[in-house]
């Protein structure tokens, strides 16, 4: 499991003070979805592990959990990815350059990096999900040669709602990536894969005794992609999964995020999957 | 291509995966190799589900017309798997239009012979509906999936 833990209990800064930084850079990348880079007005970087998040306060509105989506060998560069669904998503999405919002973070437990030297790489990303994974695929391409076989899987709602349609066919150029694609639905235009992406598990070809698998998107999209990978031969010790919950506080202080005995912004959000086994099944939680 | 041929590759594809010799070879006498350049169509919607088809390479789209919207596909298929599975349940009719997206080879299964042969050997007949079954489960979760429309902005 990652080492990654909160970076900002040094004695000297209060976790739950924001930070002031100012939008760089906006840019859309779908229909509600904003990418935003962020810069620290302090103009300290915050050196973040992938599946990392900061909490991004939209002044006068509230604060809301947002992934870190960027390179993690920029840390200068805030990068954060949002759809615009509530009114803080909302507020932050509508923020151009020059504008300020406040930071904290980054926080939480990420993905197992180093767990991955060696092993094939199984990505399988839902929607939005992608945002969180984009971090880890840029650390494994740059350090390409520590890992085995790298495979994303990617689904997400219609050919107009894919993720950073332009790095995923940069990267689908190169050699040593394999990348499916698929849309729940399309019209005529569109020449892809059609289906769930649970559908390209089986398809995919990866040795699963010497596979790690990331999961990221909706909790149903999870839970039927776990389903598959495990019918697929991945032990539930292979599968990690990033949870989304109502991150308030951000350190383990409030409660809102708890799953069960974990809190999904201290203990997580990336969790190995037979930690969450037992709760994900209760409706309750 | 000689029915010892076609029942390797009978063999060796998924969904016939762990059937018996004997059964292997009552399947090859009802198939044939089948090959549709990108664009044709396998079967149209409503028409009777004479022959089914296992995918050996290619890509095809199933998809369904709405007034105004044109062609809309819902799941693509690939080498592996199965076009058509309503051949084996009444009243023995396509519910979709399976169009090639690319060049397609594949092994054409007669589904009018191989219900005879089904309905003369049960025990081939429970091994044909088992299989059957197991793709139309697995496209009935698919589909709840996508009726769930997970990545729509409620989720």
């Amino acid at each position: 499991m990652s080492t990654a833990r909160i970076a900002d209990t040094d004695g000297t800064t209060d976790p739950m003070v924001p930070r002031l930084a100012r939008i760089a850079r906006r840019r859309r990348d779908g229909p509600q979805v904003w990418t935003l880079e962020i810069e620290a007005e302090d103009s300290a970087g915050a050196a973040f592990a992938p599946g990392q998040f900061n909490m991004l306060t939209a002044f006068g509105v509230g604060e809301v959990p947002i992934s870190l989506s960027g390179d993690p060998a920029e840390p200068d560069r805030l990068v954060h990815t949002i759809r615009a669904v509530g009114p803080v998503s909302t507020a932050l999405a509508r923020l151009g350059p020059g504008e300020t919002v406040g930071l904290r973070g980054p926080f939480g437990v990420g993905w197992p990096m180093a767990e991955l030297a060696g092993h094939d790489v199984l990505i399988v990303a839902g929607g939005l999900g992608l945002a969180p994974l984009r971090p880890v695929l840029y650390r494994l391409l740059a350090e390409r040669a520590r890992y085995g076989k790298v495979v994303l899987l990617y689904g997400t709602r219609s050919p107009q709602e894919i993720l950073f349609r332009r790095e995923i066919e940069s990267w689908r150029r190169r050699l040593d990536i394999d990348i499916e694609v698929t849309v729940d639905h399309a019209l005529g235009d569109w020449h892809g894969h059609v289906g769930v992406v649970t559908t390209l598990i089986p398809r995919a070809s990866f040795d699963p005794a010497h596979t790690v698998a990331l999961v990221c998107g909706p909790e149903v999209m999870m839970r039927f992609a776990v389903a598959a990978l495990r019918d697929a031969g991945l032990p539930d010790t292979a599968l990690f999964l990033s949870m989304e919950r109502n991150m308030k506080c951000a350190v383990g202080l409030c409660g809102h995020c708890q799953i069960g005995p974990v809190f999904a912004c201290r203990d997580g959000p990336v969790f190995r999957f037979d930690r969450l086994r037992n709760v994900l099944a209760v409706k309750e939680i | 291509m000689e029915i010892e041929g076609l029942e390797r590759i009978l063999r060796e594809h998924s969904f016939f995966a762990g059937l018996g010799d004997a059964f292997l070879a009552l399947v090859s006498g009802c198939a044939r190799n089948v090959r549709f350049e990108a664009g044709h169509y396998l079967f149209h919607e409503g028409e009777p589900a004479n022959e089914f088809y296992l995918l050996r390479h290619g890509r095809v789209a199933l998809e369904l017309h709405a007034p105004g919207r044109g062609p809309i596909t819902f799941q693509t298929l690939g080498e592996g798997e199965i076009v058509g599975v309503s051949w084996l349940i009444p009243p023995y009719r396509w519910a979709y239009d399976a169009r090639a997206l690319t060049l397609v080879r594949a092994i054409g299964v007669d589904a009018a012979c191989l219900r005879q042969k089904c309905e003369a050997d049960h025990d081939l007949g429970y091994e044909m509906m088992k299989r059957v079954t197991s793709v139309l489960i697995q496209r009935l979760q698919t589909t709840r999936l996508q009726i769930l429309d997970v990545y729509g902005t409620h989720s």
